[in-house]
């Protein structure tokens, strides 16, 4: 592996500081499930690796009913679907972060590093996109706010200017008669990088027989994850129905743009946005219409 | 030469000195700073299992893990295991059910095994199975590797 420097910041500022004088030499380490391999195969090119494990605003997890969850963007994948709360307000965030890679994965790897590592076929980021998330960004001039759905801007590619770092992520607490589901397709069990992955989120009306409003994502359809946001406003309003969920996943299907490699076809992952977009909504509405 | 990091670790509850570089797994340190050979080197990238020891209670491959981030915190190996005359009952149970064959991945399955056990004592077959998909066998396949594991829960129950 190619030599760097490692330092252990204990502050925002002082990651900042480092970031700004290094620039694209300089990574920030989280979790480093993705970054240590890409180092070690000379993918990346880095003079400095800037832990930030130590710093508290980085591994904040804290969820309150009223005003949602912030979520530290170095929390590993294990805090979080350790608590109960999270698990009921966010299904989708945990049917993501329990099958991104094995348990010792999930032991490093946090949903923060997944969306700075900008992959289009992050499990992490449909999710986050459905529930409306926020990323808070530090910088040399100071914070920011960007939506999710802004952050990634092609493959490895993100939204973060030169001395920035993702600090955390702001989930807004759930709406009453919502709840969220992602899945992905993978032709195993489990320990795979999805064909293709669809996230949704929906709030129902008291009945629970009408879509208040939803909220679709897509991954690996794309060279960023999408917010397929056509679709999801053309169900706001609608009854439940196989003929609404259908169109909405008529549409995802239209802004999908994949490649063919070897997971799977072009062909294949435009079906599969079909298929995963309704079993996403349904299991979404599922979720609802079960809570008492 | 590459500057060298002052690391001060507990390994297996005793506590550890070594000087490493930064571009060291803690795989590397372990096994050719440390000479603990028992967590091995398969794919080097996250995939196999096959270096998997417990950091700070929690499972980790230690090739994802840098020497250096070690400084201050726990490191359990397969080598702090076993007492002096006297197998660990997960090793026990491996070797009453055949439970490996070239014994490269062994360690680690065994590791991630005694993560599971430490924080669910009486896992069902569907849990080990999930539990343990981040550890892979190139021979002696699972069903014998998950036997042993259920085996060590029923004792325990």
């Amino acid at each position: 592996m190619q030599d760097f420097s490692y330092v252990a910041a204990k502050t925002v500022p002082e990651a900042v500081a480092l970031l700004d004088e290094k620039g694209e030499k300089a990574r920030i380490l989280a979790g480093g499930t993705d970054l240590i391999v890409q180092v070690r195969e000379a993918r990346r090119d880095v003079d400095l690796m800037i832990d930030v494990k130590s710093i508290p605003a980085v591994n904040v997890l804290d969820y309150n009913a009223d005003t949602g969850l912030t979520l530290g963007a170095a929390v590993e994948c294990y805090k979080i679907y350790a608590v109960d709360a999270i698990c009921d307000a966010y299904p989708s965030l945990i049917d993501a972060t329990t099958i991104i890679g094995g348990t010792a994965i999930q032991g490093r790897a946090g949903v923060g590093g997944n969306l700075c590592n900008a992959s289009p076929a992050a499990d992490g980021i449909p999710p986050l996109i459905v529930l409306n998330a926020t990323c808070v960004i530090a910088g040399p001039n100071g914070e920011r706010e960007l939506p999710v759905e802004q952050f990634c801007t092609a493959p490895g590619q993100t939204a973060l200017e030169k001395g920035e770092m993702l600090v955390s992520l702001k989930v807004p607490a759930p709406a009453s008669n919502s709840s969220s589901f992602y899945l992905r397709f993978i032709p195993r069990n489990e320990m795979d990088i999805a064909v293709v992955g669809a996230g949704a989120s929906v709030t129902l009306d008291d009945a629970k027989q009408t879509i208040v409003s939803a909220r679709i994502a897509l991954a690996a359809v794309a060279p960023t994850p999408l917010f397929a946001e056509e679709a999801s406003a053309l169900l706001a309003g609608r009854e439940i129905s196989d003929a609404a969920i259908d169109e909405a996943a008529q549409a995802a299907q239209a802004i999908a743009r994949p490649i063919s490699d070897m997971r799977g076809t072009a062909e294949q992952r435009t079906h599969l946005v079909g298929v995963l977009t309704r079993r996403a909504l349904n299991g979404a509405i599922q979720r609802v219409q079960d809570a008492s | 030469m590459a500057r060298k990091s002052h690391v001060q670790t507990t390994i297996n509850g005793e506590t550890v000195e070594f000087l490493c570089e930064s571009r060291q797994s803690l795989l590397e340190v372990l096994r050719d700073e440390l000479h603990l050979t028992g967590a091995k080197e398969g794919c080097n990238n996250g995939n196999c299992g096959a270096c998997s020891v417990i950091l700070d209670g929690r499972l980790v491959n230690s090739c994802l893990v840098l020497g250096v981030e070690t400084e201050g915190k726990s490191v359990e190996t397969i080598e702090g295991l076993a007492e002096p005359d006297k197998l660990h009952p997960i090793q026990d149970a491996f070797l009453e059910n055949a439970a490996l064959q070239c014994g490269i991945c062994t360690p680690g399955f065994i590791m991630s095994a005694k993560a599971l056990l430490d924080s669910n004592p009486n896992p069902t077959e569907h849990e080990i199975r999930y539990w343990l998909a981040g550890n892979l066998c190139r021979c002696t396949g699972y069903d014998k590797i998950v036997k042993a594991v259920l085996d060590v829960a029923k004792a325990s129950a």
